[in-house]
């Protein structure tokens, strides 16, 4: 089979690949350091059960953090991510609450069976912390959790978060120690963007909030979308269009109330937003909630597709599979017309 | 009715065939189960349990125990029976296995059974957990052990080689795992599915204390879990492979062609058990 050539997007100039980013943050963006890895040693302090493993991927989950201030408390176990979630299982089930760090796409799908059987049938208190959500890195599939989503919200014990910023990521670390049992949680790491704080913004396991409000569209979003969603409801202003967000963090168990309340408002276009394939994530997830309560809205999803994505530089991709403020602005305005 | 003798003058051998007994009433309940290998194991649990291990039959979850991971959710119906004569588990209990509504699933499931560590049904799991549990148990300075069952088949999972690799590494000397070699897997001889010899040597390499023994001689069965146990504080964790023979102890199961479901027909339970009570220790 002949290799495809390679695509550019016409008129834009060509970016090139940094490997494994250590931020998504924009240029001149409000950023924090580590705020998992900060997060985590705080409450360490106070909990003795904390324990923190990876599998070979300490330094780029922020982990290493943790492990620098608790050498004992840390275990590498290798390249090994079947290993990883299995023996975080026994931890578990011997009292500890093991805080297990890899990448989104090896949790996901290497060691799937793992996690749905010695964790989630078990309903051990385990926590899955997992870098490169969805769409964060331009290294192609291999690293891209675009159905990490899809997969987690399937299995029955698991919590799903999808933090988006440096601050809730402060706050989520606490509340799903709290939460006794199973969580999966998207982990930005690095220079972590600084959003929610303007907002007056606090997390709440298994609570969406409404951060804005707007008479004619309403994004659903989650995780980094939520900040492109506000991003966007700011440029639109200037377009005369009136958008709020409402902010899912919890993609299970959803918040059927605040959601349901929020789309029975008259006359606004929804447009549920994510990093992740349109395929079983927080849009299909918020539709089937719409459908079987019997509320419709007009109603619109913006996600990656359904297709293996390319590899390159993240601002050309997030343009190119409709994620960037500027393109998800573009087709609400679309949507409006 | 109850066949399990209590008290502590019982033999080995007794509590071997009394095991081997609660099994056979259980596949005859069903009409079908995981006998050949439950006959097989039968040896390594009346060691484990009233040998070996230290356990609490009123308070299964107690705190000072030895854990027992059974990695081969499928031989649950052993474990079962090895429950029942150690008295976790009531022996009225049997008569439901592997019907609705009951404790005693087809495969092993720590919901449901009491003294059932893990849940196994997907194969390669155990070793894994084993090593997150020592770890455990290290780290709150029990000096319980972990015991863990698994079966040959089991070898070719990665997973258990990552799990292999990290007790080494770990110096896991409070683990002692067992690998049932009944050389059957589910599409047949396990060594023709996927050669694993010359285990002793590859585990040996691997940083294991390794004993390989007959695990239907109960005299070797018993001499390898005491060296093995010798190992805490050692610093190595322990592979006890154990050579069993499918069907142990009852002539015609032992002689018909091996598969990793044996046939039993409806009417064989019966012969079984006649077969066995021949065969009743003192």
């Amino acid at each position: 089979m002949k290799p495809a050539a390679p695509r550019t997007d016409a008129g834009k100039p060509r970016l090139t690949t940094s490997a494994m980013i250590a931020s998504i943050a924009g240029e001149g963006q409000r950023t924090k350091p580590a705020p998992f890895g900060h997060a985590l040693v705080e409450l360490a302090k106070e909990d003795g059960s904390i324990l923190g493993m990876t599998a070979d991927l300490g330094k780029y989950t922020d982990l290493h953090i943790f492990a620098q201030a608790f050498p004992d408390r840390y275990y590498q176990m290798g390249m090994a991510e079947q290993l990883l979630f299995g023996a975080a299982s026994g931890l578990a089930a011997e009292g500890f609450t093991p805080i297990a760090t890899t990448y989104a796409v090896f949790a996901s799908r290497r060691a799937y069976d793992f996690i749905h059987q010695t964790i989630a049938e078990e309903d051990r208190n385990v926590k899955i912390a997992c870098a490169l959500p969805g769409l964060t890195s331009g290294y192609g599939p291999s690293h891209q959790a675009t159905e990490d989503l899809a997969l987690f919200r399937a299995m029955p014990n698991m919590v799903v978060i999808d933090p988006c910023d440096a601050h809730e990521i402060e706050q989520v670390v606490p509340a799903m120690v709290r939460h006794k049992g199973p969580v999966y949680m998207r982990l930005l790491r690095g220079q972590v963007p600084l959003v929610l704080d303007e907002y007056g913004y606090s997390f709440e396991l298994g609570k969406a909030k409404l951060l804005r409000d707007g008479y004619e569209v309403l994004f659903i979003s989650s995780g980094i979308m939520t900040m492109r969603a506000l991003e966007a409801a700011k440029a639109l202003v200037s377009d005369r269009i009136d958008a709020g967000v409402l902010h899912v963090p919890t993609i299970k168990p959803l918040d059927a109330a605040t959601i349901l309340a929020c789309c029975a408002k008259p006359g606004r276009l929804v447009v549920v937003a994510e990093n992740h394939t349109v395929n079983g994530g927080l849009g299909e997830a918020v539709a089937g909630l719409l459908m079987r309560e019997g509320v419709h809205p007009a109603f619109r999803m913006v996600g990656l597709p359904d297709e293996f994505l390319a590899a390159g530089a993240l601002p050309t991709l997030h343009d190119r599979y409709g994620i960037s403020t500027e393109a998800l602005c573009a087709r609400v305005k679309g949507w409006l017309k | 009715m109850r066949t399990a003798p209590l008290g502590h003058n019982v033999s080995l051998e007794r509590r071997a065939w009394n095991i081997r007994r609660h099994a056979i009433l259980m596949g005859e309940v069903q009409g079908q189960g995981y006998i050949a290998q439950a006959l097989d194991v039968a040896d390594i649990l009346a060691t484990a349990y009233f040998h070996a291990m230290r356990y609490r039959p009123d308070d299964p979850a107690w705190e000072g125990r030895d854990r027992f991971l059974l990695s081969n959710g499928h031989y649950a119906i052993a474990l079962y029976a090895a429950l029942i004569e150690a008295g976790i588990i009531p022996e009225e209990e049997l008569e439901t296995y592997g019907s609705d509504e009951s404790r005693l699933p087809m495969s092993g499931m720590a919901s449901y059974t009491p003294g059932m560590e893990m849940s196994g049904g997907s194969l390669g799991l155990g070793l894994s957990i084993a090593v997150g549990k020592c770890l455990g148990l290290k780290r709150k300075g029990s000096d319980s052990r972990v015991y863990t069952l698994f079966s040959d088949g089991e070898l070719d999972e990665g997973s258990v080689w990552e799990a292999i690799m990290s007790a080494a590494h770990y110096k896991l000397d409070n683990l002692v795992a067992i690998v049932d070699v009944n050389n059957q897997q589910a599409d047949g001889p396990s060594t023709t599915v996927m050669g694993f010899e010359p285990l002793t040597e590859k585990l040996e390499a691997f940083g294991w204390f390794v004993r390989r023994i007959d695990g239907n001689d109960l005299a070797a069965v018993r001499a390898a879990f005491d060296a093995a146990k010798a190992q805490h504080g050692q610093g190595k964790p322990s592979m006890i492979i154990a050579d069993t023979l499918m069907g142990k102890g009852v002539p015609f199961l032992e002689a018909r062609e091996k598969n990793h479901f044996i046939r039993v027909d409806a009417h064989e339970w019966r012969l079984a058990l006649d077969a066995l009570d021949e065969r009743k220790p003192s």
